[in-house]
């Protein structure tokens, strides 16, 4: 198993008296309400998703991950991990502030606290054309990134308390998964991220690098999502219906990843790998595209920036294209079949959403009726 | 001021001359720009190596409590 991303798996969740003391040290602190987006960045901080990662980042690491893709310490790291507030906060440097989430059913008390070490602006342009390769606000990140409040708070937090979630039993830290693949004599585990529903083209893909490695971690991303996408519901019941009816179960394990998508293509291609590595995956599977939106990237590009970092310590699986091929009976990929045309059927989720949305099932050859199943039985499976 | 962060970023290391020829030699005609480029994606390979070595990074104490939650989901029998 690799060792943590930076060597050490960090873990800022108090417990036992420290956690006592922190809980009465918070009811007399400053208060910061921060959106259900940012409690979920505190909490993967927080339980080493994000190690070596101690806190938000403060100027001098936000320059060094735009400008060379590392950490001060020369440690890969290629997105920036920021938290934002408004000029009215009352927030000044050297003191510890208590974060409160401000979504719907949270209770009001602190989750966790925040040493602010640096209170600071950055040239958001700038940034955004380095971590995104563009400017323009059609593309979420950059928006995402332009929308930001214009202070930003940089230091090392702590955790009170995770926060309930309905995904709950399925929300495991990387200690966990760590101590997990142990148990399953796991030495060779391969990460598959998601935040689609599984096609047969997904499947394939998890199961050809199951011929090499001793198992698959899957781990669809839940969290705030594009109007059209699949609910988070609905991606982890349909990844839950395909490993009981398509997997061995000593072979595959599924959690989810608490996560805001920022669509950075290859820098964020480095930045998942990171994350698996972090929950101890020895590979990771790239595709087309991947984390890319619209045509900001190039199909490839998320690949080809693997050749830079020689030092990331999990190593990439690449997928290219794959379909179904009618002439050799199952699925292929460029490499497997010398068939094309109209013996090809592409794994085009635009056809599968339609075909969903028209309350059919998708041919057995693009989709699992399990599968299917669990996205029409869903009253409504998209986001709004 | 962007030269001085620069030059924050890197440092000089003496390679003996020979070798920084035939590293001249051998970059050529692949996507490294220059023999510092080589040089460093070389060291941190070597480095990244080294560290996979090290033991997990969890105690056993860690292990048990750990193991007790993933019985409890269903993720271990």
């Amino acid at each position: 198993m690799p060792p943590p991303h930076g060597g050490k798996l960090v873990d800022r969740t108090l417990t036992g008296a420290d956690l006592d003391d922190a809980v009465k040290r918070s009811k007399s602190l400053e208060r910061l309400t921060v959106s259900t987006e940012m409690a979920q960045e505190v909490e993967n901080i927080a339980t080493g998703v994000y190690s070596p990662l101690t806190g938000f980042m403060g100027p001098a690491e936000l320059d060094s991950v735009v400008e060379t893709m590392r950490l001060p310490d020369d440690t890969p790291w290629t997105l920036p991990v920021l938290l934002d507030l408004e000029e009215s906060a009352r927030i000044e440097p050297g003191r510890e502030i208590a974060l409160v989430e401000t979504a719907a059913g949270a209770d009001g008390r602190p989750f966790a606290l925040m040493e602010v070490e640096e209170l600071f602006t950055f040239d958001r342009e700038h940034a955004a054309s380095l971590v995104f390769g563009t400017t323009e606000e059609a593309h979420p990140g950059v928006a995402a990134m332009m929308a930001m409040k214009p202070v930003m708070a940089g230091g090392p937090i702590r955790l009170l308390e995770r926060r309930p979630s309905e995904f709950s039993a399925y929300n495991l830290t990387p200690l966990e998964t760590r101590v997990l693949f142990r148990e399953k004599g796991w030495r060779r585990v391969v990460g598959f991220q998601t935040r689609n529903v599984p096609h047969l083209g997904h499947e394939y893909v998890q199961k050809t690098a199951l011929t090499f490695a001793d198992g698959v971690f899957i781990n669809p991303v839940i969290g705030k999502k594009k109007k059209g996408d699949f609910t988070d519901e609905v991606i982890l019941e349909t990844c839950r219906a395909l490993a009981e009816h398509y997997y061995l179960k000593e072979r595959a394990v599924i959690a989810i990843l608490s996560y805001q998508m920022r669509y950075a293509g290859p820098r964020e291609a480095i930045f998942h790998a990171i994350v698996r590595k972090n929950f101890g995956c020895t590979h990771f599977i790239v595709g087309r595209d991947h984390a890319g939106v619209g045509s900001y990237y190039g199909p490839f590009e998320a690949q080809q920036i693997f050749d830079r970092f020689p030092d990331l310590g999990i190593t990439p699986v690449f997928f290219n294209t794959f379909a179904w091929c009618t002439k050799c009976g199952g699925v292929v990929n460029e490499k497997t079949c010398p068939h094309e045309g109209p013996e090809r059927m592409d794994f085009s989720g635009t056809r599968i959403r339609e075909l969903l949305l028209a309350g059919q099932v998708p041919p057995p050859e693009l989709m699992r009726p399990e599968v299917a199943q669990v996205i029409l039985a869903s009253s409504n499976p998209f986001v709004e | 001021m962007e030269g001085k962060k620069e030059e924050a970023r890197y440092t000089s290391v003496s390679l003996p001359t020979p070798l920084f020829e035939k590293i001249k030699e051998r970059i050529e005609g692949t996507g490294f720009t220059s023999v510092s480029s080589y040089v460093v994606y070389v060291l941190r390979e070597v480095l990244s190596k080294e560290a996979e070595e090290k033991s997990e990074p969890f105690t056993r104490e860690d292990e048990e409590r750990v193991k007790d939650r993933l019985r409890a989901l269903g993720y271990l029998d």
